[in-house]
């Protein structure tokens, strides 16, 4: 079911099959028929651990979304609240509970916390009255989900933003505890690298929870050699860049949630001969996109430019699969060319599929507008007159594209030129909320407050130095057959991922004076084996790297991790964990501030 | 394992006899660090192999088994009065003694003594003992003394001496009084049972889940009946008793009169009775001198012995071992002990003392006041082993062991014996087997000499079985030692479990022993060396010589990180005894921050817990802590609190922002956080329906952003409420609904609505840059398709934003007429875009070949179909030229 994630060079499917496990132990802690109430920001991420089916099994005869005033009826004996441990979320389980007739043949009522119980809300329940109501409080430890067989999220889509913007470190806390239920089942981590404030936090966490844990030493085998944590605002660039490898650019454009993408319908009608489109449907296309489809696995993570060709050559490759047909004879041939008939198709709807969304894109991406806006970025990435006002972003405003746009140009601005001259800084602000209302100051303020956007203190821009140190612009980058990460995004390469090779080889201290410049520390530190499970390497066997984006990551980010573990003489193989898969709009929202206007 | 058994084969360290001082001395940390073996075993001179060399024993023959009577100990102890008048009570499994002087007597002057012993007679503890009249003395299954005062109620102490708390048999004893009392264990724990004045029974089954049972009225009893026991039968506990010849059994419910199968009424009343350790066996004696003795289900007789004795023996009890041969009973009176086989064969001792019995699961320990023997059927490989003139292989073996150190040639022969009939595996296995049972290590190590000689010429045998043994043996005879006083048989330790060994000696403070044990057996530090330092520590804090800080430090070092020692456990009981600054010292050692505060918020140690909460990283902790320090401190102090505290002070804010939005508002103010403030006035004036509501925020806003030195922002709030006013101005007048637009979209609207002339003050005003003035008015002109009045604007002066836009905007509107008008217009640099916009390819190239612009030819030619032919020849043309240069 979930086989994808168990090829990768680390078996997260024993991740998955674990999460499972307790979830199993938890529906049948509560005997007889269930009814779960779902927080419904928890749906996208359990749908990655455990389909209805797995429910069913287990007497979940019905699922409804929390919401205020009354439980729907539902003759179930148990009602199961599967919520985030948030105190809003507690008055509305506390208003459904009270709301229940009491005449009526009573309910057990359960909750599960994911991912972590919490004395705040319990109190809060008391508080209201109806902690004695439940049968069961528990936690679901959910912290790290498997995506893909080399991608962990955490889906914590406020990491960043609490983080870096309100102090407040609760994801840092499930980073470490999730780190530490992975070095459960996979094995002490023996050395960690990390650069950041947040990375510092985590590490300083992990390294105590395991003395916490010191009798309980951990006899297996390490599968990771080593663990890199980096904090977002260590690479404030990556994100805001529009990313150009075909899964980034779907994500940029339509959105990945959870794994499945909703596209317009149009592209995906089913073109009979004599039907004319008649009928279009209305309903957005929905396809899960992960390296369980072959074809997706091959060029989710080619640069775009790429893609085309990609496809065409696939189209020629089954369709001379079907042709083969032609050639069997023998009624063994037959058989065999049968047998295989059931992968051909799927190969052959998938590569339609993707047919379709590679379409879509590239209508976009042949725009002018999408020309003009990546021409800016690459001027900007390159040093191009970072410091004097865009007229591309002014006539941007002028003509009131979207904001988000706006404010990702403008912070790429601000970075590539460690901050903007007073001047400067002041009048795109201006600009910004004479033209989208003046109600954005919150959302500057926390901007400047993350540092995506911020006025030049000193007069010195090391950005140049960093990206000269650290090769971030590729002249010659070649999409489609790269020898560099910097194809990603057509000639950037990504700082976060530009630091994760050079730890790889040749090793931080060539370049400390860059690391300096960084914010936050650099740091290692090393996990103590228990005697016989250090690892004989086999020569030319893969050192293995887990890299934890704290506060968020790209598609295009991994998809450069990929290339670097797929290059032959990297001798590194990565598997990517983060707070959140982002991209620079989703990012930048996360960050905005929006007072609801009570203006009649 | 190779180790153990080169130890034992040299004949190196043999035995485990501990050096006594260190171990009776409670400094216990002293040991730990002498890590030569040498330090905690003496050698013991090579034993001469024969029982009679030991005096102390006395074995006899009681058909159709061995009986052996070991001496234990000299009893350490000295008894001036032996044991005449005293309550005495033994703990079964070697267990400790308790001993109550003249416990009767009631003058106040002089109160009686209740002193406690281990097995070995070393004194534990003694103190004046001050409450009421003490009926029975008994102890539990976990080594607490129970004292059963004549008022019913019983008070319960530790090893120690230490009163650990109370309860009562029930209200009404009071009057009635205690008459008589007994402790029993069953598998549910300790019980208690108790017969009143009122001749009223009463149960506890389970000391530590106290139901009282009373227990049915007896017909006919007065007083108290002549004999009594309690049961365990069918997870049922009762009460066998006995009233001048009648035999009743009671239970919850009822009582019933019974006859024991073959008990004939002629023998006369039941003085005397007695239930086997594993109540299976009962026993009765008759006022005659009968001993009955048969199933306790009353269901089968066993035998029927004539004593030819009439006085009541003052104790009974059962000496047999698991898979008995000949189970017996032995009757002591005051200067007698005899032993009565099932088979009606008896066996006296005279005795010089008055004794106790205390029946153990294989035995019998009798204690007297000078020493302690224990009474055994002797296991059947023993007997086989030393029976005079064995021919048993294990015999055998030993034989020709014996030989062989005599350099015998009969070793070879005793060997060969043993061989031909292939019983060398057997022989080795009884030599092992009947070492687990010796006592003597002399004995013990003959016993496996012989057999790790067999070994050696048996291939493929497991040493398991060997291994084992030696390992246990050697750690029995360490706890048997006299001063450590716990003298468990092999039988014993087995059913005992080493866990509950380690246990009882963590319980009784040998330390050091207990965790060389642990290291010995090489038992998991989970359930053994940190279990034993567990105890160490917490019973180290209670220490009231000591300094807190020499405490905490000895602990610390001591216990140092062992794995599953949990510091907070230790200072929870630190806690306990009052010691509060010596908790705060330990909790500092305790790895898991999260488990320090619970006990500091329980020790008032708030500020402390705050740290330490936030140093653990957990939020919910955090939380949980600062909402505990909000109800308990006044607001200033709160405030204060977090404020050196600036994680928890992000995390309240965090809270305030969602659940309280006026706290938030206090605690910026008390930070001075102006910026913050003013940021928190903004989103206030979002939440207010009326326009001056509104605007007043707004002015505090400002006044903020002035302290916080934000000029900028300060500005951008003036023009807000400047826009606002015009807004509401511009509604009341004309309504235009402009209220709460930007003021882009306010000049679009009014553009729109054609009020061209507010626009312009707006524009003014506001200092709108010139561009995005352009930018509207292009962009509003073209939407109302006004071309003339645009014609005219882009003439009024030069166009800030150049002529390409206007091109673009009127394509926008589909009108390629007026975006023609344009194009001359455009910059020589945006020329060739222009004419493409328009989708003019001869003027885009005409400009791209002037300007020899290779990107720009590029960029035409991609827009060139095939009828375009001499177009692209042009342009390839051009290239090629431009190329050469």
């Amino acid at each position: 079911m979930a086989a994808h994630l168990s090829y990768g060079r680390v078996n997260l499917n024993i991740l998955r099959e674990a999460a499972r496990k307790e979830l199993r132990e938890f529906l049948d802690k509560c005997a007889g028929s269930k009814a779960i109430v779902w927080d419904e920001y928890l749906t996208g991420p359990f749908g990655l651990i455990a389909q209805y089916s797995l429910l069913k099994e287990h007497e979940v005869e019905k699922m409804f979304t929390l919401k205020s005033g009354r439980l729907p009826s539902a003759d179930v004996k148990n009602i199961i609240f599967f919520v985030r441990p948030r105190l809003e979320l507690m008055d509305i389980i506390a208003e459904n509970v009270c709301s229940e007739d009491k005449q009526h043949s009573p309910r057990d009522f359960h909750i599960l916390f994911v991912p972590r119980r919490s004395m705040l809300c319990e109190q809060r329940l008391k508080e209201q009255g109806v902690l004695g109501s439940f049968i069961n409080i528990d936690e679901y430890i959910l912290d790290l989900i498997p995506y893909d067989g080399d991608l962990l999220s955490m889906e914590y889509e406020s990491a960043f933003r609490e983080c870096y913007l309100e102090n407040d470190q609760t994801s840092l806390y499930h980073t470490a505890k999730g780190l530490m239920t992975l070095q459960a089942l996979y094995g002490t981590i023996p050395q960690i690298y990390g650069k950041g404030e947040c990375a510092r936090h985590v590490a300083n966490m992990m390294l105590r929870m395991k003395r916490e844990f010191a009798g309980s030493q951990n006899q297996i085998l390490p599968v990771f050699d080593t663990l890199l944590l980096l904090d977002r605002n260590v690479d404030l660039l990556t994100p805001v860049a529009t990313q150009l490898t075909y899964e980034g650019l779907i994500d940029e454009i339509y959105g990945i949630n959870n794994g499945y993408v909703k596209l317009p319908p149009e592209k995906f009608a089913q073109k009979k001969q004599g039907e004319a489109s008649k009928d279009l449907p209305t309903e957005p296309k929905k396809l899960q996109l992960n390296s369980a489809e072959e074809l997706y696995a091959e060029i989710r993570d080619k640069n775009f430019n790429a893609v085309g060709a990609a496809l065409s050559k696939k189209a020629k490759i089954i369709s001379a699969a079907f042709e083969e047909r032609h050639n069997a004879k023998t009624v063994g041939e037959i058989k065999q060319f049968v047998s295989q008939l059931p992968h051909m198709q799927a190969a052959r709807s998938s590569l339609a599929n993707h047919t379709s969304v590679a379409e879509l894109i590239k209508d976009i991406t042949t725009s002018e507008a999408f020309f003009d806006n990546l021409t800016v970025e690459q001027e900007f990435m390159t040093g191009v007159d970072t410091d004097k006002v865009n007229t591309y972003i002014e006539d941007s405003i002028a003509q009131k594209d979207p904001l988000i746009k706006i404010l990702r140009l403008v912070c790429m601005q601000s970075v590539c030129n460690n901050g903007l001259k007073q001047k400067v800084f002041d009048y795109y602000k201006r600009e910004i909320l004479q033209t989208y209302g003046y109600e954005h100051i919150l959302t500057l303020n926390n901007l400047e407050k993350s540092g995506l956007l911020k006025p030049q203190t000193s007069s010195r821009n090391n950005y140049p130095t960093i990206r000269k140190t650290l090769k971030l612009w590729m002249e010659d980058a070649n999409e489609q057959n790269p020898n560099d990460i910097s194809y990603v995004y057509s000639g950037y390469a990504p700082l976060s991922i530009r630091l994760t090779q050079v730890l790889a080889r040749p090793g931080w201290r060539s370049i400390e004076e860059v690391l300096k410049m960084l914010p936050g520390p650099h740091f290692e530190e090393r996990q103590q084996l228990p005697a016989g499970l250090h690892k004989k390497r086999q020569q030319g066997e893969n050192r293995t790297t887990l890299v934890f984006f704290l506060g968020g990551v790209t598609y295009a980010e991994i998809a450069a991790l990929r290339f670097l573990s797929q290059m032959e003489d990297s001798g590194m193989e990565y598997i990517i964990a983060t707070t959140k898969l982002i991209n620079g709009t989703t990012w930048i929202k996360s960050l905005m501030d929006r007072p609801e206007s009570q203006t009649p | 394992m190779v180790s153990v058994l080169t130890e034992w084969t040299c004949g190196g360290h043999v035995g485990f006899i501990l050096d006594r001082k260190r171990f009776t001395t409670r400094a216990p940390w002293r040991i730990l660090h002498c890590r030569s073996p040498d330090l905690l075993f003496t050698r013991v001179s090579t034993p001469a192999l024969s029982r009679g060399s030991l005096s102390s024993h006395t074995m006899f023959f009681l058909p159709p088994s061995d009986f052996l009577k070991t001496e234990l100990y000299e009893m350490s102890w000295n008894l001036r009065d032996g044991l005449r008048d005293s309550l005495v009570a033994a703990a079964p499994y070697g267990g400790p003694i308790a001993l109550l002087r003249e416990p009767h007597r009631r003058s106040p002057s002089s109160r009686p003594q209740l002193e406690i012993y281990s097995a070995s007679g070393v004194d534990i503890a003694s103190f004046p003992w001050k409450s009421g009249p003490v009926v029975q003395l008994g102890w539990t299954v976990s080594d607490e003394l129970l004292c059963i005062q004549e008022d019913g109620s019983v008070l319960i102490y530790d090893l120690f001496g230490s009163f650990k708390r109370h309860f009562t048999m029930g209200q009404e004893v009071v009057q009635t009084q205690v008459l008589e009392a007994k402790v029993f264990h069953s598998p549910y724990g300790t019980g208690v049972a108790i017969v009143t004045g009122s001749s009223r029974f009463t149960l506890a089954t389970n000391i530590d889940d106290l139901k009282l049972r009373r227990l049915p009225e007896v017909p006919g009893l007065q007083g108290k009946p002549s004999c009594w026991v309690v049961l365990t039968q069918d997870r049922q506990t009762k009460v066998l008793l006995s009233n001048g010849p009648e035999l009743y059994i009671l239970d919850n419910t009822s009582c019933t009169a019974v006859c024991p199968p073959g008990f004939s009424p002629q023998v006369g009343n039941i003085v005397q009775m007695a239930v086997s350790f594993s109540y299976k066996y009962l026993a009765l004696f008759t006022d005659t001198g009968h001993l009955w003795t048969g199933s306790s289900h009353l269901q089968d007789k066993l035998s029927e012995v004539d004593t030819k004795k009439t006085p009541t023996p003052k104790h009974m009890v059962w000496c047999r071992r698991p898979k008995s041969q000949q189970p017996s009973v032995v009757l002591m009176w005051d200067r007698l002990l005899l032993v009565a086989g099932v088979c009606g064969d008896t066996i006296q001792f005279p005795l010089e003392d008055p004794c106790v019995l205390v029946g153990e699961l294989d035995g019998v320990r009798i204690i007297s006041s000078t020493n302690q023997e224990l009474l055994q059927e002797v296991p059947l490989v023993c007997q086989d082993m030393f029976k005079i003139a064995s021919m048993a292989p294990g015999a055998l073996l030993l034989e020709a062991h014996r030989e062989y150190e005599k350099s015998s040639q009969k070793a070879d022969e005793y060997l060969r014996e043993i061989k031909e009939q292939s019983m060398l595996g057997e022989a080795v296995r009884q030599c092992v087997e009947a070492a687990g049972h010796e006592y003597d290590p002399s004995t013990q190590k003959s016993l496996l000499r012989a057999a790790s000689f067999g070994k050696c010429f048996l291939t493929d045998f497991s040493p398991d079985q060997f291994v084992t043994t030696c390992r246990e043996l050697r750690v029995l005879n360490g706890v048997r030692e006299n001063g450590v006083g716990l003298p468990l048989t092999h039988t014993q330790f087995k059913q005992m479990t080493l866990q509950v060994l380690i246990d009882r000696l963590v319980y009784r403070q040998f330390y050091p022993l207990a965790i060389e044990m642990c290291r010995y057996l090489k038992i998991p530090d989970y359930q053994g060396v940190s279990r034993v330092l567990k105890h160490w520590a917490s019973c180290k804090v209670q220490q009231k010589d000591l300094s807190d800080d020499a405490i905490a430090r000895v602990v610390c070092v001591k216990v140092g990180d062992s794995p599953g020692v949990s510091y907070s456990h230790i200072a929870a009981k630190a806690y306990e005894c009052g010691r509060t600054e010596l908790a705060i010292k330990l909790l500092d050692s305790e790895a898991r921050s999260g488990e320090q505060v619970p006990l500091l918020l329980k020790m008032k140690r708030s500020q402390l817990a705050l740290s330490k909460a936030v140093e653990s990283g957990d939020t919910d902790l955090v939380y949980t802590v600062v909402s505990y320090l909000k109800n308990e401190m006044n607001r200033g102090d709160f405030f204060m609190t977090l404020r050196n505290q600036p994680v928890a002070l992000s995390l309240y804010r965090q809270f305030c922002k969602l659940q309280e939005q006026e706290t938030l508002k206090d605690l910026y103010n008390q930070d001075d956080d102006h910026q913050e403030l003013a940021n928190y006035y903004v989103t206030a004036s979002y939440r207010e329906k009326r326009l001056d509501s509104r605007l007043s925020l707004l002015q505090s806003a400002i006044d903020e952003y002035n302290k916080a030195k934000n000029e900028f922002s300060a500005k951008m709030t003036e023009d807000e409420m400047r826009l606002l006013r015009f807004q509401r101005k511009l509604d009341d007048e004309k309504g235009a609904g402009l209220l709460g637009l930007s003021l882009q979209a306010t000049m679009e609207a009014l553009l729109s609505l054609g009020l061209h002339k507010q626009t312009e003050q707006l524009y003014r005003d506001f200092r709108v840059p010139d561009k995005r003035y352009w930018w509207l008015k292009l962009m509003s002109l073209a939407e109302k398709e006004e071309w003339e009045e645009l014609e005219k604007f882009s003439k009024s002066k030069k166009s800030p934003i150049g002529y390409l836009a206007f091109v673009d905007v009127c394509m926008k509107s589909n009108n390629k007429y007026e975006a023609k008008k344009y194009v001359s217009k455009v910059t020589p640099e945006q020329k060739v875009k222009a004419h493409l916009a328009v989708s003019d390819l001869e003027g885009a190239a005409d400009a791209a070949i002037e300007r020899k612009n290779d990107a720009e030819m590029g960029a035409i030619l991609s827009r060139c179909s095939a009828s375009d032919r001499l177009l692209i020849d042009r342009l390839n043309r051009a290239r090629a030229a431009a190329a050469k240069k």
